[in-house]
């Protein structure tokens, strides 16, 4: 089904929103990828039509920016901050233990294929360290002061019910 | 001292519509539309002494005159793409005082004479992004937002755009690509964003913080805000203290507040008994400061504003303050900032992303106790050609913490002498 098929409404929200077309690419790049978490080539040459765009130019978009994605990953991308305000309080400690833990490294997806744990850059949020987001198709959640012990808490209720802790 | 941007600390449900409203929302904004010429706030701004907070600490009002008034559509950007290390203020303020910042982002937007204003966020910021749009439709409801605002025929439109994870955005013109649909890559100056800015028409872009403080500028007059601060770095600020100390957070404090009364009286001093060795005043962008025994009254003593933290060797920047204990060395600091860098240059000019390449490579091996002699000069050297040489700032940013400690301790980078197993025990 095409985005706009499957999201009429917020398809059309995002066309009225700005004065020029091309600048609704960024939105509906994250419409394509609520469901599965990453981008498809055919969700690229959608969009690319939608705003007489070479398909190229949209797949550059998706490679330019961190939070698309164009390959499947866990359902959910556990992005932990280990710059360097994060790693003076932890970060890096609290990123190796979370690995063994999950038994998994930074990278790496859970073999039910619930998280992948990825190291990122500052996500604004030093004072609060450890610290990482959550990020689930077009969705991001700020989990802070964390320690290995509530977040193996978080993984389970993402197991049993996909409903995420606050 | 009550605050003037982090309100919602004094009173805790301001971002409640009705609660702003009691304690005088929306009342500046009425004020400038309906009883100012857009002019009048120019220059009552300029008065002011307000600078651009973030980073530049460029004079906001003299930013708004720049736009040419013989080509329009005008309009203005606000700038939430907060990613630099070490700085965590815009968010609380949207999360927490959202009316407030609103009200500064239309008072700009009436200065300048534009109808439309948007609000870059950095993607990160997604659940923001639905908070600020509910709260600008509960001002379209409430008559804040909209057509013929307070009786005049003066409209006004606010829409947020969500970036998608790349620091460069904070770069104003990068910025403005990427809210037309583009790779976020800085263009060529001239000609600047005051002519030709969004969708090709004369942009102001500010920051979060900047636009936040203009309510209560309208309301309380220039004169009262310069009453805040230092003489040529008038207001508060917010100081977003990380790193190596008690309690990490955000301070909002005036303008020449010295770095002693941030870090031990509101940021508690330096847990476990340990000393400052190293400060970076503006993210992972400053040159690092370094605090020891025979300069640390002086450094402790020095004002935090535009002008002072020059003095000790840096730049004060968006106040990001990093503090770095004695049991870190800094050839393990760069390590982490040239990695930042180097994953967020945006490769459109060669200096930044080679060099950044380069630089991560050496500082690696240096780290890793691998390091040569000669990989110092190497270092230098690179860091040389790529400072100055770039077409936006982040060129400049990647090289400071390097540069600087290189040239500031160097008994962090006695590469040669030992073997690598013992460089990392030293680390340890």
């Amino acid at each position: 089904m095409s985005l706009a098929e499957k999201y009429p409404e917020e398809v059309k929200a995002i066309f009225v929103k700005y004065p020029v077309k091309r600048s609704a690419v960024m939105p509906l790049l994250y419409l394509a990828q609520r469901e599965g978490g990453f981008i498809t080539k055919e969700g690229m040459a959608e969009i690319a039509t939608m705003l007489d765009l070479d398909v190229t130019e949209v797949a550059s978009i998706v490679g330019f920016y961190t939070l698309y994605h164009d390959e499947k990953a866990g359902k959910y991308r556990m992005q932990v901050c280990n710059d360097l305000p994060c790693a003076l309080r932890g970060a890096d400690k609290f990123l190796d233990a979370l690995c063994k833990n999950i038994g998994i490294k930074v990278g790496e997806t859970t073999a039910d294929g619930l998280v992948t744990v990825e190291a990122v850059m500052c996500l604004a949020a030093c004072d609060k360290a450890p610290m990482f987001q959550l990020q689930a198709g077009d969705k991001v959640t700020y989990y802070e002061n964390m320690t290995v012990d509530r977040s193996m808490e978080l993984i389970e209720a993402l197991k049993i019910g996909g409903k995420e802790l606050k | 001292m009550s605050h003037i941007l982090l309100r919602h600390r004094d009173i805790p449900e301001i971002k409640n519509i009705d609660v702003f409203r009691k304690n005088g929302g929306f009342e500046s904004l009425k004020k400038a539309v309906s009883s100012m010429q857009p002019q009048q706030v120019v220059d009552e701004v300029k008065a002011s002494g307000l600078r651009g907070r973030g980073g530049a600490g460029f004079p906001t009002g003299v930013k708004w005159s720049f736009l040419p008034n013989n080509i329009w559509p005008h309009y203005v950007v606000c700038n939430a793409d907060e990613s630099e290390p070490g700085t965590f203020k815009d968010r609380e303020i949207m999360e927490n005082n959202p009316f407030q910042f609103l009200e500064g982002v239309a008072i700009a937007c009436f200065a300048v004479g534009a109808n439309e204003g948007y609000v870059y966020l950095r993607g990160e910021f997604q659940q923001v992004q639905l908070f600020l749009d509910q709260c600008i439709l509960e001002m379209e409801k409430a008559g804040m937002l909209g057509d013929n605002l307070f009786g005049t025929n003066y409209s006004l439109r606010l829409k947020t755009h969500l970036g998608a994870g790349a620091y460069i955005c904070g770069e104003e013109t990068a910025l403005l690509e990427s809210i037309e649909g583009k790779r976020g890559q800085p263009r060529v100056r001239p000609p600047f964003p005051a002519v030709v800015g969004l969708y090709g028409k004369p942009t102001v872009i500010n920051n979060v913080e900047t636009l936040t403080n203009l309510p209560a500028i309208i309301e309380k007059g220039a004169g009262w805000y310069k009453g805040f601060g230092t003489e040529k770095s008038a207001g508060v600020k917010i100081f977003s203290l990380s790193g190596n100390v008690n309690k990490p957070g955000n301070y909002e404090l005036p303008l020449g507040t010295t770095f002693r009364e941030l870090i031990f009286t509101h940021g508690g001093g330096i847990p476990d008994g340990r000393k400052v060795r190293a400060i970076m005043p503006a993210g992972a962008s400053s040159s690092i400061i370094r605090v020891d025994d025979s300069c640390f009254d002086k450094v402790m003593d020095t004002k935090l504003d535009y002008e002072s933290v020059q003095s000790v060797g840096s730049l004060l920047g968006s106040a990001s303050v990093i503090i770095i204990d004695d049991s870190h060395s800094m050839d393990w600091v760069i390590n982490k900032t040239v990695h930042f860098f180097k994953h967020e240059s945006c490769g459109k000019c060669t200096p930044c992303r080679d060099g950044n390449y380069w630089m991560l490579h050496i500082v690696e091996r240096i780290h890793n106790g691998h390091g040569t002699d000669s990989d110092l000069q190497l270092l230098k050297n690179v860091a040389n050609q790529v400072n100055g040489k770039c077409l936006c700032a982040l060129g400049d940013f990647s090289t400071m913490a390097i540069t600087s400690a290189l040239e500031r301790f160097p008994e962090d980078f006695t590469v040669g002498t030992l073997p690598a197993q013992d460089t990392e025990k030293v680390k340890a």
